[in-house]
């Protein structure tokens, strides 16, 4: 049964073989290859955890921009709404004037009018009077002979005149 | 193993007997088996049973070294080199298989014989891969940095970090370095023997690993690497172990139990690789050789058992695979047990080295 036992050329060339191959590798072979694993294990490591913090980060400027954008729009509505307020109250202000300023136009013109009318009544009363003066002074010459007749009546004329005005 | 090879071989066998009558040339399965399991001075080819890939066959004998090519001594042949005069001993020899120097009285002299035989030649070819593996992935490394390999060396890695990250580290903790190439090393070698084994025609086919030879070398190495780098405390565990003192003062029960398991770890190694692999090899070649036992019982029993045997033989073989992977690295992982019990420091930097591992394996889950 050479199975069982160990031929001596074969253990000689396991030896031979095995040494040689511990020697190469251990000078050559393994230790680069685990130490460069273990390198790039930690770089992974590194880099999982730089693209963690990454991400927080870019979570975050995404939240606060968020707020940025938020406040930005609160403050646009808070100034639209100061603009339409302001814009009412100039109007209003302006209407106001407005009334103000015809009021003061009417008044004016109003007080124009009376005193034109009174100019105007004045003037044509004394028109009407001088007219009247005229027409009376004819019918008075033609009646009146008479100077005392005559400033009789220009007396009373005169006097129910007064008395009118 | 050699499965085509035995089924070539023996169709040839019962064709033969067919011509020249039966008995003579019968199927004889052992002899079958063991030919294809054991050691050879040349290395069998396909398709071809009488023809043999010559190998140097290296001899130490009384007279000095002698080299000669195996084909010099096949089919009987007898080899004159010099005075000396060499055949492969027959039948009733007890050297039975092997090379001999005729000596000048009649008798059998078997010298040194450090003949590159199928194994020894299978095993350079293994080695041969195992530094061009290595070399592959260290220039990867060299020359890519950081960067992921694909394909083979790709394969190799992921081999290389599941047997240093799964079985090394968390074992041997900050000493992995020191060990992690041998372990690394014997992890491949027996893969690469138990796979190439697996592969019927010429750069495989040698049964390795089902060698105790083989197998028993590499045991001894995991021995030397226990014992040689053996600490103080493990000494100290075998020679006066923390038992009751009578089991030790007078009469040393507890050391002599210790001592002889020095011994029986790396026995154990030994015949664990040796049987699972020859078991497997085994089993595939009797299944396959079922065919050539039924076969005289006539046409039908033979081509019912062909197909059964081949089924049978074919799901053997992708267990074997497996099988090749486990024995490599169960292998791996009792040498790291043994030589991390070589390692130890007493009981107080033990629990730290336990916490450390604990801390290591929290930090390997939450990567």
């Amino acid at each position: 049964m050479e199975l069982f036992t160990p031929d001596f050329g074969l253990v000689f060339w396991m030896f031979v073989a095995v040494a040689v191959l511990l020697v190469v590798l251990y000078k050559w072979g393994w230790p680069a290859i685990l130490k460069s694993i273990d390198s790039r294990a930690d770089l992974i490591d590194k880099g999982v955890e730089y693209a963690q913090n990454a991400k927080e980060q870019l979570d975050n400027a995404r939240v606060e921009s968020e707020k940025y954008l938020a406040q930005a729009r609160a403050q646009q509505a808070e100034m639209l709404r100061e603009a339409d307020r302001m814009k009412t109250q100039i109007i209003d202000e302006a209407r106001s004037a407005a009334q103000v300023e015809a009021q003061k136009v009417m008044d004016a013109a109003k007080l124009s009018i009376q005193q034109e009318r009174k100019e105007a009544e004045l003037q044509f009363r004394n028109e009407v009077s001088s007219f009247a003066l005229d027409i009376a002074s004819k019918v008075v010459r033609g009646q009146l002979a008479d100077e005392k007749a005559q400033s009789k009546l220009v007396n009373t004329l005169l006097d129910e005149m007064e008395k009118q005005n | 193993m050699a499965l085509i090879l035995s089924v070539l071989a023996a169709p040839m066998n019962a064709f033969a007997s067919d011509s020249s009558g039966e008995g003579e040339n019968k199927v004889n399965p052992k002899e079958i088996i063991f030919e294809h399991l054991g050691d050879a001075y040349g290395w069998e080819v396909p398709f071809n049973h009488h023809k043999r890939i010559p190998l140097p066959i290296i001899l130490i004998g009384k007279d000095g070294v002698h080299c000669f090519m195996s084909s010099r001594v096949e089919h009987d042949q007898e080899y004159r080199d010099g005075d000396a005069v060499f055949k492969i001993a027959g039948e009733d020899s007890k050297y039975k298989g092997k090379v001999v120097q005729i000596m000048p009285d009649g008798s059998e002299y078997r010298p040194w014989d450090i003949s590159i035989t199928k194994n020894v030649c299978a095993l350079f070819i293994t080695v041969a891969l195992l530094l061009w593996s290595v070399y592959a992935v260290a220039r990867w490394h060299r020359l890519n940095g950081h960067k992921a390999p694909r394909r083979i060396v790709g394969a190799l890695e992921a081999l290389i970090e599941f047997i240093y990250k799964g079985v090394i580290r968390p074992t041997l903790g900050d000493r992995s370095m020191k060990f992690a190439p041998y372990l690394l090393t014997v992890f491949f070698l027996i893969l690469y023997f138990n796979l190439l084994g697996l592969i019927v025609i010429f750069p495989g086919g040698a049964n390795l690993t089902g060698n105790i030879a083989v197998t028993m070398v590499l045991a001894i190495f995991t021995f030397l690497a226990t014992n040689l780098f053996g600490t103080k405390h493990y000494w100290k565990d075998i020679f006066w172990p923390d038992v009751p003192l009578w089991l030790k003062f007078p009469l040393p029960i507890m050391p002599l139990i210790e001592l002889f398991g020095i011994f029986t770890k790396p026995a154990a190694l030994t015949v664990r690789l040796f049987a699972n692999m020859l078991g497997g090899h085994m089993i595939v070649i009797v299944l396959t050789l079922l065919i050539f036992i039924f076969a005289v019982m006539g046409p039908a029993v033979a081509g019912a058992t062909t197909v059964v045997s081949m089924l049978f033989s074919i799901f053997m073989l992708l267990i074997d695979v497996l099988v090749s992977f486990i024995q490599a690295y169960v292998f791996t992982m009792l040498s790291t047990l043994f030589i991390s019990f070589g390692q130890e420091h007493g009981h107080e930097k033990h629990e730290e080295k336990n916490e450390s591992h604990v801390a290591d394996a929290a930090v390997a889950q939450t990567k």
